[in-house]
């Protein structure tokens, strides 16, 4: 049996990249499920497998262990929605897969598929995976279309296959600034909006083959997206900010009565908080948005985050891509501003599983979950704490990446030689 | 005698007989009158708030220059820093606040704000920061576009942010001149103007020129950027050369025509004789380089690069030219020259011996800016550079205040400076902590546990969400 005298060997000679059986002994085990808060324990990993817990001094001796006493640990971060995976560099440097032009296939950009775009190689992948973020909700987010396409859910480990979950959801926007690009106006967004879904619902779950004669207004791949979103199988993500429309979008459950409905944005969510508890309606927001942006984001506050919670509203924090690794801080300053600890860092892990639904797999430490795994320096949640080791489906991830390679190069230049002649 | 005249004073000079001979025989010049450009036509009205003297006690003080001490007091009185130490006498009806277990800092300096210039709500008619109509509009001055209603002043002062700078955009080559203001916004702008500080110019590097002029006569690419800094400043040189040939021509009794007045000239020339400091956007190392080169050419100082994305590729050249980078923690990647973005970024330039320095550019990163330098520091640590807290705090405050050149008069706790402090109800270092009194020229501008005292902008009075906890 291998025994790791601490961090510092793990990352020199990184065994634990091939082991098959790791046990994670010590230090306070974060496992957002009905277990809560451990200590003295150890966490066993087989293969991609979370197998359960024993006590630190019952580890069975085929396991390799890595030492977390003193550390914080938790479940792989989740980013509720993002663009990871379709963009490198958003702005004047080539195809951006998470925008798209108006297209004659789909008018409605409801067929948009993400699943087929993504790039498990983008550095983007290395940078956000060793800051603790092990799984993202990833979508388009311009189509020149009501909807954003069929967002998915993909694992950040880079592997060939990173798609977990292709449309999972939906994004839509009905935010005052959506509603520029769609008719420039509400009293013409929402008739559109409802006619679509109307159409969608007159079909009673069937989809449209392809022998079918059909004269709906849709296109045969907008309707057969929406039909999976009106019998609630594709979440629908609603991006929305003032508190009128947001009662506008929760009275869509009343139309279609299997509609699984999330929010994102939300900036006024707290003023309707009972009602969006009551409905059950999971909130995706960045706690940090406290300006009024716009006449729809007046009442923006940073206790946005903890207003929803005590009402009892699942929230969910991260909506980012380049530094979606920042999710950490979003909830510390969610937490700084009446969020309990706890429900800041299960904005982070099991009710983004929930809302993306891979909650069956992913979000909490469970015998039988993904052994997704962070190791922390301490309180993820502080801005001065870093992920030491991150697990993904129980392999030790490579803690470095474009970025730490580009500061060991400058930490450590050759003055005698040209840069690019530095390797680190 | 001073007369105003479109904003020239105009002083009579009368020297002597001849001169004044000289006067009668051509009645249609200027004669007795030596222009002169007044350099301040839009002073600062700022007032500072009422006071009284206060005492923060036993407090963990950052003093803000690379000094920690623990259980000491300090005496605000008249607006500015009086006594720092374990016993200090009391003046009468002083106010003590108890400091155990909070943290006194130099109140924040944002070196990059566009608060009011893009004020939210973002409404098209509040966008007022670039004056994309031609690559050198060094004419315009910020001031000029700011809002003091603003709500983001407020959110800032939340964050215990006390000064900050406010540039135009960074769509030209010349974007036009900044101003650094007290965070105290009142009915006009000149209220909140910083007394005596000195004027900004802002520049830009890179893209952004190229992008927004590539289709409206250029610059259209990186050489056509440098090409017009070159130009702009060897227009401005003749133009000097106009006003100093003027000058010695009117001293030396010749009574010489004044030049045409240009406002856009009168700026850049204002940077070559040292009276305005650049600013300048730059995100790549070799953008630096070159301007470091065109800085030599026309013989000015650059303050500070700002953004400075890859300055740690150039960390010594920095150092060596005595140009401040002004850097968030983390941002990178959303342009091509935002790519090589790295978390070590400003340790690293601070290692090398430059001038560090934290900003935000964002309405919600000024709101934590403590957050990003410890996030700075962390990053820093781990990769082995060793500087503590009490350092740490020099990119928020001193070297901020160092680049606007108000240094003698804020950016640290010391005995003489002003009153502009913040009291932190934990460690800033921690993403917990919060502000909890922010003080201005010693005036308790902020006060987290009062909500009845928070300033409220116009806009959001009688509004959804007024006076409510932002």
């Amino acid at each position: 049996m291998k025994k790791l005298i601490g961090l510092v060997a793990a990352l020199c000679i990184n065994p634990l990249a091939q082991a098959e059986k790791i046990a994670i002994v010590g230090g306070t085990i974060h496992t957002m499920s009905d277990a809560g808060t451990l200590t003295n324990q150890a966490l066993l990993m087989d293969g991609n497998k979370i197998i359960g817990f024993v006590g630190a001094d019952a580890v069975p001796a085929e396991y390799s262990r890595f030492d977390a006493t003193g550390k914080v640990v938790t479940p792989g971060l989740i980013v509720s929605n993002s663009q990871l995976g379709l963009v490198e560099v958003g702005f004047s440097a080539g195809i951006v897969d998470s925008s798209a032009d108006h297209s004659e296939f789909s008018p409605l950009g409801a067929a948009a598929d993400v699943s087929y775009a993504i790039n498990p190689a983008s550095s983007l992948m290395g940078i956000t995976r060793m800051e603790g973020v092990t799984l993202a909700g990833t979508s388009m987010n311009y189509t020149h279309a009501m909807f954003q396409g069929q967002g998915a859910v993909i694992s950040l480990s880079g592997a060939e296959q990173p798609v977990v979950k292709a449309a999972a959801f939906m994004p839509l926007n009905v935010s005052g600034r959506a509603v520029d690009g769609l008719g420039g106006s509400r009293a013409l967004l929402w008739p559109q909006l409802i006619t679509a879904l109307d159409e969608a619902m007159a079909r009673n779950g069937k989809l449209l083959g392809l022998d079918e004669e059909y004269h709906g207004a849709l296109t045969r791949a907008d309707l057969n997206s929406l039909i999976q979103v009106v019998s609630g199988k594709v979440r629908l993500l609603v991006e929305v900010q003032r508190a009128a429309d947001i009662r506008q979008v929760l009275s869509l459950i009343k139309r279609y009565p299997d509609l699984q409905l999330a929010l994102s944005g939300a900036s006024e969510a707290w003023m309707v908080a009972g009602q969006i508890a009551e409905a059950g309606v999971p909130v995706v927001i960045n706690p940090e948005s406290n300006l009024p942006y716009d006449f729809d984001q007046l009442a923006a506050t940073l206790a946005n985050a903890g207003r929803l919670a005590d009402a009892g509203v699942s929230v969910c924090i991260g909506m980012n891509t380049h530094n979606a690794r920042l999710i950490t801080q979003y909830a510390g300053n969610a937490v700084a501003n009446g969020l309990s600890w706890q429900d800041g860092l299960a904005a982070l892990t099991i009710n983004p599983a929930r809302m993306l639904g891979v909650d069956n797999q992913y979000g909490s430490l469970e015998s039988g979950k993904q052994a997704d795994v962070v190791i922390w320096s301490g309180d993820p949640l502080e801005v001065m704490e870093v992920a030491e080791q991150v697990f993904i489906g129980g392999e030790a991830v490579d803690m470095q990446s474009r970025q730490t390679k580009l500061r060991d190069r400058y930490l450590h230049r050759d003055p005698a030689k040209p840069a690019p002649y530095t390797r680190p | 005698m001073h007369t105003q005249r479109k904003g020239i004073h105009v002083l009579a000079l009368c020297i002597s007989t001849m001169w004044l001979t000289a006067c009668d025989d051509k009645p249609a010049a200027p004669a007795g009158e030596k222009v002169v450009i007044n350099q301040d036509p839009y002073p600062s009205t700022y007032q500072a708030m009422p006071s009284t003297p206060t005492l923060i006690s036993n407090v963990n003080l950052l003093d803000g220059i690379g000094g920690m001490q623990e259980g000491i007091s300090v005496l605000l009185q008249d607006g500015k820093i009086t006594a720092i130490g374990k016993d200090i006498p009391q003046p009468e009806n002083t106010r003590v606040i108890d400091g155990s277990g909070r943290w006194l800092t130099p109140g924040i300096i944002d070196v990059h704000s566009h608060l009011g210039v893009y004020a939210t709500p973002e409404t098209q008619s509040h966008s007022d920061g670039n004056e994309a109509t031609a690559p050198i509009t060094a004419a315009v001055w910020a001031e000029h576009s700011i809002w003091p209603q603003d709500p983001g002043f407020q959110r800032a002062l939340a964050g215990g942010v006390t000064t900050l700078q406010i540039l135009p955009g960074s769509a030209n080559l010349v974007g036009g001149r900044s101003v650094t203001v007290k965070n105290a916004p009142n009915r006009t702008i000149q209220d909140m103007k910083f007394p005596g500080a000195p004027y900004g110019l802002k520049m830009a590097c890179g893209e952004n020129p190229k992008r927004v002029y590539g289709n409206k006569g250029g610059p259209s690419t990186r050489m056509g950027n440098v090409a017009g800094y070159r130009q702009g400043w060897a227009d401005a040189q003749n133009y000097q050369r106009q006003w100093d040939k003027y000058y010695e021509d009117f001293d030396a009794g010749k009574n010489p025509a004044p030049p045409k007045r240009d406002l856009k000239l009168e700026t850049l020339a204002g940077v070559l004789k040292g009276d305005i400091r650049v600013h300048m956007h730059c995100y790549r190392a070799d953008d630096m380089g070159t301007m470091l080169d065109v800085m030599k050419e026309f013989n000015y100082q650059i303050a500070s690069f700002q953004h400075a994305v890859e300055a740690y590729k150039i960390a010594d050249k920095l150092a060596e030219n005595n140009v401040c980078s002004a850097m968030w923690a983390d941002w990178w990647g959303f342009k091509m020259e935002a790519y090589d973005g790295i978390r070590e970024n400003i340790p690293m330039v601070h290692a090398a011996g430059a001038c560090a320095i934290v900003h935000s550019d964002d309405d919600k990163g000024i709101q934590r800016l403590n957050q990003e330098a410890a996030k700075a520091l962390s990053d820093g640590q781990r990769a082995g550079i060793d500087i503590s807290k009490a350092t740490a705090w020099q990119w928020l405050s001193a070297n901020p205040a160092k680049s606007l050149g108000i240094f003698d008069k804020t950016g640290s706790i010391e005995l003489g400076k002003n009153a502009d402090v913040v009291l932190w109800s934990a460690d800033p270092f921690s993403t917990y902590a919060q502000t909890e009194k922010v003080f201005i020229d010693g005036a308790l501008a902020f006060d987290r546990q009062d909500p009845d005292s928070w300033p409220v902008a116009d806009f959001e009075l009688g509004q959804t969400g007024e006076g409510d906890a932002k």
